[in-house]
């Protein structure tokens, strides 16, 4: 049984989803980088509930007393 | 205004044809203006966030094209220039630029506020909502002034920029703004005068058509020399310096000298040797703007090594 010839209409719908789906993933790996690069920023907080926590900055060790 | 009805779908819309619809000629000169704005401003900003600001800051602009396709898709069936555009030629149809539109506009204005701040944010959902319905639904179809106040909507992207690296407004992105709402008249009509446009079929209010070409002159001329302050003044603040200011000298000096030309000529002259002189100034203004932000952009790079600004 031979296969019918593909209509012209099929080529432009696949490069119309495979550009989507490209527009997607790069829109995924954006997200990503920016979460990256945000909490990066963040500085000395804990994640559960993004505050700041002051006594996690480290003490510079004075003389004992 | 839009009618469904007069379109018909008959060719299935390809990937191309909705990179189409967000004019990606008009968003490479955003980028541009876009990334200027952002690399001049003083605060080091992650190269990453500066990317994606420029992306959105560019979706955004992109976004409003398409709205304006889908508002304007009435007139651009009767103009040759536009007939081609994906609404007009049946391979989209103005419900669904319209709701691509808005929805690209919603994601731009959202990712732009979650990467920098609500005021670039603020900002970007001002310049679209202006340009698709202050200039297009409003300004375009009923004033011959119509670029003028419409070219504020490609003046933002530099001043959005600023904002999303700064948080603010300052006097360095109003003149930047400044710079290009005021370069758009001179520029555009330039253009007018000697391009053989339909506008006048489409009802389009052209000042070429509705005041003739004499007046036309005169605004070039009175424009040119307003957009002059602007320009010099930049050079003056934090993001210029003697490289600027000399840049934008030599820049100025031509356009003016241009302005002037044109504005001594008549038809006659200008039908005797095809609009040599206003299709010279037209080609000179887009090196003019491109220029002034290139050396923004010149004075930014040579600060760290001493030699930029002042």
């Amino acid at each position: 049984m031979a296969f019918r010839a593909e209509h012209e209409m099929h080529k432009r719908r696949l490069g119309r989803n495979v550009g989507l789906g490209l527009v997607l993933v790069a829109f995924v790996a954006l997200v990503f980088g920016l979460t990256v690069v945000k909490v990066m920023n963040l500085g000395e907080m804990q994640a559960f509930d993004h505050v700041v926590r002051p006594e996690m900055i480290p003490v510079e060790e004075g003389p004992s007393q | 205004m839009s009618d469904t009805q007069a379109y018909t779908q008959d060719a299935e819309a390809s990937f191309g044809d909705y990179v189409a619809l967000l004019k990606p000629r008009v968003m490479s000169l955003v980028v541009f203006t876009a990334m200027v704005g952002v690399l001049v401003a003083p605060v080091p900003v992650h190269p990453f966030l500066a990317m994606t600001a420029i992306l959105f800051i560019a979706l955004g602009a992109g976004a409003s094209g398409a709205l304006n396709m889908w508002w304007d898709a009435d007139i651009d069936v009767i103009m040759k220039r536009t007939a081609g555009r994906p609404i007009p030629a049946g391979k989209v149809h103005p419900r669904e630029a319209l709701g691509f539109g808005l929805a690209l506009s919603g994601i731009a204005v959202v990712m732009l506020a979650l990467a920098t701040n609500l005021l670039a944010a603020g900002l970007l959902a001002f310049t679209i909502f202006f340009y698709a319905v202050v200039y297009s639904m409003w300004l375009k179809r009923s004033t011959p002034q119509n670029i003028v106040i419409g070219g504020a909507a490609g003046a933002f992207p530099p001043m959005i920029g600023w904002a999303a690296v700064t948080g603010g407004v300052s006097v360095e992105s109003v003149l930047m703004f400044m710079l290009i709402f005021m370069w758009t008249p001179p520029h555009f009509w330039a253009l007018a005068l000697f391009m053989n446009s339909d506008y006048s079929k489409a009802g389009v209010p052209m000042l070429t058509v509705t005041h003739g070409k004499k007046v036309t002159r005169n605004h070039i001329l009175v424009y040119t020399i307003a957009l002059v302050p602007f320009a010099i003044g930049a050079g003056f603040t934090s993001i210029g310096g003697p490289l600027y200011l000399a840049v934008s000298a030599v820049l100025n000096a031509g356009f003016l000298w241009g302005a002037w030309r044109i504005w001594q000529r008549d038809e006659v002259q200008a039908e005797a040797d095809k609009y040599a002189v206003e299709k010279q100034v037209f080609k000179f203004s887009l090196l003019y703007l491109f220029l002034h932000f290139g050396a923004f952009l010149a004075e930014a790079a040579l600060k760290p090594y001493g030699l930029g600004g002042w």
